[in-house]
C-alpha cells in the first residue's frame, strides 16, 4: 500500500481493494500473442456506508476480467486483491472460505448457473449446508422461505420446481435469494438483467437496490449498459481495453462525460423517446499507423490531438468527484492517488 | 388487387396464425396477426420473448420449420398470397422481393467462404447473369453503400468484427432490392456503439432503396430510435400498434402504459416497477383477454370475451375493453 492511496481513504476501513491489477491472457504455442485485459487498475469499496459502483465498458474492456479477479476466480499477473486486509491470493483455507461466503457473484444468465436436473430447492440448500447455516430442517426451510421473500418470490410457488418451470426473472431472481441467504459483504453482479425482459429487468434492479439500501450489502454492478447504471449505481468506473478511461459519481459521467470514449458511449444509448434521436456523430477511422504507445482510444478518437501518441495519458483531476484520462484536460491535476476512492467521497 | 396499392403497400399480413404443433396441444404462437406496410415505412415488432415476435419473421421468410405451420391468414407481398406459392417460388421470391437480416448473435455467414462469393452466391441463384468484372463492380457497390471497404470482399467472415459482419449481412439483404427488409433483433450481442452504427445503416439503404422495413426486437430505446411505427406484440397477437411518437407519448393499452413506464434512462433516477406477474401460456392462453392475468385494469368481460381490436385516433389500433365504449369503429387489423 502505497503512501498515496493510505491518505485517500480519509481512515475509514476498506473492505475489498483491487491494487493495481493487471492481468495478461496469453496464447499461441509458438508465436506467442499478448492480450492485456487489466491495466493497472486500481480501486476500492469501502467497509461503509454500503456502495453501489457501476463497472462499465464493451465488450473487451476487462470488465468481466475484473470481476472474475476481485472473486479470486482469476489470479492477477500483477497487482493484488485484498480483501479486508488480507491478499486473495494467499488466503489460508478458514480466510478463503469466509471469503467464499462474504462476497457472492451473480451472473449474466440465470440458465447457465443452474443444474436442469435439480429443483430450485437444491440451489438454496446447497449453500445452507456447505456453510453450516442452519442447525434443522426447519430452520433451513426458515432461511429458504425469508430469502425467497425478500427478493419478492412466493416461496409456495418456487420451491419445488424445476428451472425450467420458472421464468428468466424468476430464475435470476433465486440467484439473487441465494446470494442474500449467506448474508454476503459485497455482491458482484456480472450483467445481471442483460438476458432478461425488460418488464422483469426493472423489477430486478430495485430488488438489488433493496439488498443495498435494507441490508446493507454492496454492490459491484458489471454492465455494458449505462442506463441500467445509471439507475442503480452511485458510482461509475468506464473501463477501455483494460484501463480506467474515466471515473466519477454516475450522474456526472454520464450527463457530463468528459472523455472521448465515455462521450462516444453516451451518445450511442438508445434513448427510449422517439423526440431524442441519436446524433450523426462519429468515431475516428483506424488509420494505418497506429501509435504503440499513447493513449489506447488514439485510433478511434474524434478528438485526438498529436501530443496523444507520445505517451499514456495520466488520469486528471477534473473536478472534486470526476477523473478522466485525456490530455484535453492536462490543466487540471493529475490524479496521483491511485485509488478511486477519494475520487468517489 | 389494384397495381397502385401493391407499389404503396408492399405487404399485407391478414389474421395470421402460426401454431407449434407439439404432444400436448398447438402452441399458438401468433394468432391473428393482421399489419401492412407502406413503401418507405419502418415497423418496429416489440415483445417479450415468447410473445410470438420472432416467429411472425420467420413466417414472412416462409422460413418456419415443423412442428411450426401456417394454420390461416395470408401474407400478401407485392399483391400475390406468398401462402399460394410452391417452394419454387417462394425461393425466388426471396431475396428479391422480401430478404432477411438475421440477428447478430447469430453467425449466418458461411465461414469457408469469401465475402464476394456469398454476395454472389445470392445473385446467381436468382438468374442474375453478369460478368465476372460486373459480379464484383456489384459487390464494390453494395459493400460501399453499408459503410464497408470494397476490399472487404476478400475476406473470410473470421477476419471481420461483430458489427461488419452484420453490415456485410444487410449488404447481402439489399442485394437485389427487395421491397421489403425483415430484421430480426439485427444488434443481438453487439455493443452499443456498433449497435447504432448498424442500425443507421440500416436505416440508410432502406431509404435509399425505398424498401418497407420491418425490424423485431425487444429493446423500446431501438425501436425509438428506428421505427416509423410500433406494433406491441403480446401472447401471438398486436395489441397495439401505431406512429411511434404516438405510443410513447400517449400508450394506450395498459401493458404498453406499465412496458413504458418501466423503461430505465439517464434523465432521472427514480423506482423502477416491472410488469407484475408472468407471460401468458400459449398452450392454455387464458380466456377472454391474454393479458386480464396481470392487467391492473381488469374488469369481468375481460376474462370472457376477447377484445376487439378498434381504431382509437387515425392510425392508432388497439385492442382492449376499455375503450368499447369509444366510438373508434371496429376494425379487422
Amino acid at each position: 500500500m502505497t503512501a498515496q492511496s493510505i491518505a485517500s481513504n480519509n481512515g475509514s476501513e476498506l473492505l475489498l481493494r483491487a491494487d493495481n491489477v493487471s492481468k495478461t491472457f496469453v496464447a499461441g504455442t509458438f508465436r506467442k500473442h499478448y492480450t492485456h485485459a487489466l491495466d493497472t487498475v486500481t480501486f476500492s469499496v469501502p467497509e461503509s456506508p454500503p456502495t453501489i459502483t457501476a463497472i462499465a465498458g464493451e465488450s473487451g474492456s476487462g470488465k468481466t476480467t475484473l470481476a472474475r479477479t476481485v472473486l479470486g476466480l482469476v489470479e492477477p499477473t500483477s497487482g493484488e486483491v485484498i480483501y479486508r486486509g488480507n491478499n486473495v491470493a494467499e488466503m489460508s483455507r478458514a480466510q478463503h472460505a469466509e471469503f467464499r461466503r462474504e462476497v457472492q457473484v451473480i451472473f449474466q444468465d440465470p440458465f447457465e448457473s443452474y443444474n436442469p436436473f435439480y429443483k430450485v430447492d437444491h440451489v438454496l440448500r446447497t449453500p445452507i449446508r456447505r456453510y453450516n447455516l442452519a442447525s434443522s430442517k426447519s430452520e433451513a426451510d426458515g432461511i429458504v422461505e425469508e430469502a425467497l421473500r425478500t427478493v419478492g418470490l412466493r416461496p409456495e410457488e418456487t420451491l419445488g420446481r424445476h428451472p425450467h418451470q420458472l421464468s428468466g426473472g424468476q430464475r435470476q431472481r433465486v440467484m439473487v435469494a441465494r446470494a442474500v441467504m449467506l448474508k454476503p459483504k459485497i455482491i458482484v453482479a456480472d450483467e445481471p438483467v442483460s438476458m432478461v425482459d425488460a418488464s422483469l429487468r426493472a423489477t430486478i434492479l430495485e430488488t438489488l437496490r433493496a439488498m443495498n439500501r435494507d441490508l446493507g450489502i454492496s454492490i459491484l454492478y458489471i454492465t455494458h449498459d449505462l442506463t441500467t447504471a445509471f439507475q442503480i449505481a452511485e458510482n461509475i468506473i468506464v473501463l477501455y481495453k483494460g484501463r480506467v478511461a474515466e471515473a466519477g459519481s454516475v450522474e456526472s459521467v454520464i450527463n457530463d462525460p468528459t472523455h472521448p470514449y465515455t462521450q462516444l458511449l453516451v451518445s450511442s444509448i438508445p434513448q427510449p423517446d422517439p423526440e431524442t434521436q441519436w446524433g450523426r456523430e462519429q468515431e475516428a477511422r483506424a488509420e494505418d499507423e497506429i501509435p504503440l504507445t499513447g493513449c489506447n482510444f488514439y485510433d478511434r478518437c474524434p478528438l485526438r490531438m498529436d501530443e496523444c501518441t507520445n505517451a499514456d495519458p495520466p488520469l486528471y483531476r477534473t473536478a472534486q468527484n470526476r477523473i478522466t484520462r485525456c490530455y484535453r484536460y492536462a490543466d487540471s491535476p493529475v490524479h496521483l492517488a491511485p485509488d478511486l476512492r477519494s475520487v468517489f467521497a | 388487387m389494384t397495381t397502385e396499392t401493391t407499389v404503396q403497400t408492399p405487404l399485407v399480413v391478414k389474421d395470421l396464425k402460426v401454431y407449434y404443433h407439439t404432444r400436448r396441444g398447438p402452441v399458438k404462437a401468433v394468432d391473428g396477426v393482421s399489419f401492412q406496410l407502406n413503401r418507405g415505412e419502418r415497423l418496429g415488432l416489440v415483445g417479450e420473448s415468447g410473445s410470438g415476435k420472432s416467429t411472425i419473421a420467420l413466417a414472412l421468410m416462409m422460413a418456419h420449420k415443423e412442428p411450426a405451420r401456417i394454420e390461416g391468414g395470408s401474407i400478401i407481398l407485392n399483391g400475390s398470397n406468398l401462402l399460394d406459392d410452391n417452394d419454387e417460388q417462394i425461393r425466388l421470391r426471396r431475396l428479391s422481393e422480401i430478404a432477411m437480416v438475421p440477428q447478430g448473435a447469430l453467425n449466418s455467414l458461411n465461414p469457408v467462404m469469401r465475402i464476394r462469393d456469398q454476395v454472389i452466391d445470392g445473385l446467381k441463384d436468382h438468374n442474375v447473369n453478369m460478368s465476372v468484372g460486373e459480379f464484383n463492380g456489384r459487390v464494390a457497390e453494395l459493400l460501399t453503400s453499408v459503410g464497408l471497404h470494397p476490399d472487404v470482399a476478400s475476406r473470410f467472415p473470421h477476419e471481420l468484427s461483430g458489427g461488419m459482419k452484420q453490415r456485410v449481412s444487410i449488404a447481402i439483404a439489399i442485394s437485389m432490392n427487395p421491397s421489403v427488409i425483415v430484421a430480426d433483433e439485427p444488434t443481438s450481442a453487439l455493443d452499443v456503439v456498433v449497435q447504432k452504427q448498424v442500425v443507421q445503416t440500416l436505416r440508410d439503404v432502406q431509404e435509399r432503396i425505398g424498401a418497407a422495413a420491418i425490424m423485431i426486437g425487444h429493446d423500446m430505446g431501438l425501436m425509438a430510435q428506428f421505427a416509423s411505427r410500433i406494433g406491441i406484440m403480446y401472447g401471438g397477437k398486436i395489441i397495439e400498434i401505431g406512429p411511434v411518437a404516438n405510443i410513447f407519448q400517449n400508450p394506450r393499452h395498459p401493458y404498453t402504459q406499465l412496458l413504458i413506464s418501466s423503461l430505465p434512462d439517464t434523465r432521472s433516477k427514480r423506482r423502477l416497477e416491472g410488469i407484475p406477474g408472468l407471460p401468458p401460456s400459449l398452450l392454455r392462453p387464458p380466456p377472454g383477454c391474454v393479458f386480464h392475468t396481470r392487467c391492473p385494469e381488469a374488469m369481468d368481460i375481460c376474462t370472457q370475451d376477447i377484445p376487439i381490436t378498434r381504431e382509437l385516433d387515425p392510425n392508432r389500433f388497439a385492442a382492449c375493453h376499455l375503450y368499447d365504449d369509444s366510438d373508434g369503429k371496429e376494425v379487422i387489423l
